[in-house]
């Protein structure tokens, strides 16, 4: 703004006095055409007014913030509740509830500052007795917090006024201030329940988010309504409909039809499906990397893999681009460690596997594997090469990119098998069990990049995730270190570090990160794809005047 | 009857490879280990099944059939909420079938070879062989996307919320059609053709003859000397539909996003929500015996020499 004030005054100075006159006048001329009453504002955004339907396959369980623990309850009740904190669009963390904080004694309090003026949506206001009675409550071993253990470090809270919190560590914990993102529950509600799980309110929720509960009828719906006094904003989008609908198919013709605003795509329906003019005119389809990505894991303990040779071979010897052009019709990227691409965390420097055959071959030699027979497999100690890759049924992309895995490595000389199996029981026989070679699955990447349930040595006990028994006493020492350090320079050194190190021993192939492929009407404008995706900036959303399909 | 049902169905349940609380908590890196066993001690899973089974059955007797483990709410109170929507799709089904499935067999078999008897017997032959998820799946895009004559999926939308009682139920009727047609067509089909069948059958009998003999006018010779007589196979197929259409809601109601009790089964089974899956089958086998009971009772009103004869004695 001001460089254009001074780029004006500088070319009005150029200018001859009487030019200077005239000019004045025409520009303020023309402010007022321009501001004329009558013609609407671009944007045209003020009033809130339509309703935006989604769907998904599965209904709600529980409107409780931290006993939500399928998706569909958790995204509901981001609309209906406000954490203290929560991630911005480029996922950097940002006050939500609470206006500052202070992080003192080397990580051991953290003190919240918090918003005056908030408002439950039954009128009470919101002090900081409702942010301890959530976090009591979530420590309190009856309520059976499945994420508890993301909070076991606090050892006390404290509210020194109304409007202040205090949590005090055992020790530092560097992924705090992204877990108080944890939506606060009221007090005053809740005070009497005995069983939390089982009070009306888990069914008929009250917040302080942008949306209100309106409604839910049980597999058919849940409605919310706009919050006229949201501390932010009121959303522009009047109402919020979840509605369920099983069938996959189904759901996209009820896109195509207009009974649905948004569906998540998959890559078939995105290339091919939605290619018609009446898609293309009705509705917006979106792209961005979605917070997760599809890996082939080794068994490190198995006498095959636990040579780092064999897994960097079989690095090698994968063509990621062919697997994300057939697979996921392009509509993904390369991905060469555990963290999300675009993140300072993600290490672009780590060893990436380039597709090289000749290279995996000569890796395969040095290990010991030659195809003595001359059969096209190969052999060491008289053992034929040959390994079975696990996946889990229902997942076509996992199907699919397992056959050209297995076509990939044939040209190696190594024979693989598919296996597919539903999911209850490879988690069961396979998984739990430890009894595989190699399986292909995918793993969520959450926000904060503390990885020790995945790659720490200890979570390779029976009930670990670390079910690839990776062990790295280095990257062991990482993590930990991570997990305390609170400043960010320093963390994203540690982090690029243990993807670095990880990359290194090749305990995974780490194969892409998929897209996350959202279609929405074209009503609906104000939609920013970003690393976030694009749900961060909901309320911001909204539907011109005369493209209004409800009214109420 | 039900207590075998039930063991064999608890069985098959926990025979199936995984558990309910991998299934939940399975490869979630923000969930805690402690989460898991918490969950199975609450909900009696650690214990060895057939205890868990006695549990249940020592439930039942007082009619309780303990909590979903999927939201922990009573697993009646969930039933209670989903069968009215798959009776009222069942029981329209049913009328239907009845109503259309015999007028066209009877027909058939009086015009034996005739235009209409072939006609029907090619549709009555695909609709037997056509799958009903594909139909419906058909059905959904031809009514529902290109005519846009009829809603595709749902019971009452939530937009239903903001109408009044008339508007609900014309609504109502409209998402209702296809699923009823969905779920109807395999069966008409069957019992078209089987009631055809029967009337041919009974056509050729001596009696008929008789009466044609008399001179009777033909229509008062099928309606009430053969058709009478036709009716009784029929009804004891009726009796078999019945299991059929119930297990045939569990795909119908989870295409048509149809809030039924067969879509609750369904769901329930994906998720191992064991005493979900116990009640929807208890109620279901429920029904299956209640409509073979209706069914006799039918019988009994269709042939006189069934019924209890009070005059005589």
């Amino acid at each position: 703004m001001f460089k254009i004030i001074r780029l004006t005054e500088f070319f009005l100075r150029s200018l001859s006095k009487k030019m200077a006159v005239t000019f004045f006048l025409m520009t303020v001329l023309l402010l007022l055409v321009l501001s004329v009453p009558g013609v609407p504002d671009a944007a045209g955004r003020e009033e809130t007014r339509d309703a935006y339907v989604h769907s998904g396959i599965s209904d709600a369980r529980i409107l409780i913030p931290f006993l939500a623990d399928d998706s569909v309850s958790g995204s509901i009740c981001s609309y209906i509740y406000n954490g203290l904190t929560k991630v911005d669009k480029d996922l950097n963390i940002v006050g939500d509830l609470a206006e500052s904080w202070e992080i003192e004694d080397e990580g051991l309090s953290i003190t919240f500052h918090l918003r005056k003026g908030v408002k439950w949506h039954d009128g009470e206001p919101f002090t900081s007795r409702d942010v301890r009675f959530t976090y009591e409550k979530i420590l309190a071993p009856e309520t059976r917090c499945p994420y508890v253990s993301s909070y076991a470090d606090i050892s006390g809270i404290s509210t020194p006024d109304e409007h202040t919190i205090r949590f005090t560590y055992k020790v530092p914990y560097a992924p705090a201030l992204l877990k108080f993102g944890m939506g606060i529950i009221p007090e005053h509600l809740f005070e009497k329940t005995e069983e939390i799980q089982r009070s009306s309110y888990a069914r008929d929720p009250v917040g302080t988010g942008p949306y209100i509960f309106s409604a839910w009828e049980n597999a058919q719906y849940i409605v919310l309504r706009a919050n006229e006094e949201y501390f932010e904003h009121v959303p522009f989008i009047k109402r919020y409909v979840y509605k369920i609908v099983p069938d996959q198919s189904v759901q996209f013709l009820e896109l195509i039809s207009g009974n649905i605003d948004s569906i998540d795509l998959n890559p078939y329906q995105f290339i091919y499906r939605s290619n018609t003019p009446e898609f293309k005119e009705r509705i917006d389809k979106y792209k961005y990397l979605a917070h997760s990505y599809t890996y082939l894991g080794y068994n490190n303990e198995s006498p095959i893999f636990s040579d780092k040779r064999v897994r960097k071979a079989l690095s090698y010897a994968i063509n990621k681009e062919e697997i994300i052009k057939t697979v996921l019709l392009g509509l993904g990227e390369k991905c060469s460690g555990p963290f999300l691409k675009g993140t300072s965390y993600y290490n672009k420097s780590a060893r990436t596997y380039e597709y090289d055959p000749i290279k995996a071959a000569v890796l395969l030699r040095e290990a010991g594997w030659y195809d003595i027979d001359g059969d096209g497999i190969l052999e060491k100690e008289g053992k034929e090469f040959r390994i079975k890759i696990l996946t889990n049924q229902g997942n076509q992309v996992r199907e699919d990119a397992a056959t050209i895995v297995q076509e990939q490595w044939a040209k190696l000389g190594v024979k693989v098998e598919i296996q597919v199996i539903a999911w209850s029981a490879f988690l069961d026989q396979f998984i739990e069990k430890r009894d595989f070679q190699v399986v292909l699955l995918g793993w969520t990447i959450p926000i904060d990049p503390d990885i020790y349930a995945v790659w720490h040595t200890s979570s390779s006990a029976p009930g670990g995730l670390n079910f690839v028994s990776y062990s790295n006493k280095e990257v062991d020492r990482l993590i930990e270190e991570g997990r305390r350090e609170l400043k960010i320079e320093k963390r994203e050194d540690i982090y690029r570090k243990i993807h670095e190190l990880i990359a290194e021993d090749a305990p995974y192939t780490f194969l892409f990160f998929p897209y996350a492929t959202p279609a929405v009407q074209k009503r609906f404008q104000g939609i920013k794809p970003e690393l976030a995706g694009i749900g961060y900036n909901f309320i911001d959303w909204y539907v011109p005047e005369d493209e209004v399909k409800y009214r109420f | 009857m039900l207590l075998g049902i039930s063991i064999i169905m608890f069985a098959v349940m926990h025979l199936a490879p995984g558990d309910p609380a991998s299934i939940r908590y399975g490869m979630n890196p923000e969930v805690s280990q402690s989460a898991r066993s918490e969950f199975n001690r609450m909900y009696d899973l650690d214990k060895p099944v057939p205890v868990q089974y006695v549990l249940w059955i020592k439930r039942l007797i007082k009619l309780d059939f303990g909590r979903s483990l999927i939201d922990d709410r009573p697993v009646i109170e969930k039933i209670a909420e989903r069968l009215p929507a798959t009776l009222l799709i069942q029981v329209t089904s049913i009328i239907m079938i009845f109503c259309i499935a015999i007028p066209i067999g009877v027909y058939s078999a009086v015009r034996r070879n005739s235009l209409f008897d072939r006609v029907s017997t090619i549709i009555v032959f695909i609709g037997y062989a056509t799958p009903a998820f594909w139909l419906a799946l058909l059905m959904i895009f031809f009514f529902g996307v290109k005519l846009e004559w009829l809603p595709i999926s749902g019971m009452s939308p939530w937009y239903t919320l903001y109408m009044d009682n008339a508007g609900r139920i014309t609504d109502l009727v409209r998402h209702m059609i296809l699923p009823v047609v969905a779920t109807a067509f395999g069966s008409l089909a069957a019992l078209s053709r089987y009631s055809r069948s029967s009337m041919i059958e009974t056509m050729g009998e001596n009696y008929i003859l008789t009466a044609r003999a008399k001179g009777l006018p033909r229509q008062r010779i099928v309606i009430v000397h053969a058709l009478r007589n036709a009716l009784l196979p029929i009804v004891t197929i009726m009796g078999l539909t019945l299991p059929a259409l119930i297990s045939g809601s569990f795909i119908i109601e989870t295409i048509f996003s149809w809030p039924g009790m067969g879509r609750l089964g369904y769901e329930a089974i994906m998720t191992y929500d064991y005493p979900v899956v116990m009640g929807v089958g208890v109620i279901a086998t429920f029904l299956t015996l209640f409509g073979i009971m209706i069914s006799d009772i039918l019988y009994a009103v269709v042939d006189p020499r069934i019924r209890l004869e009070k005059n005589r004695g």
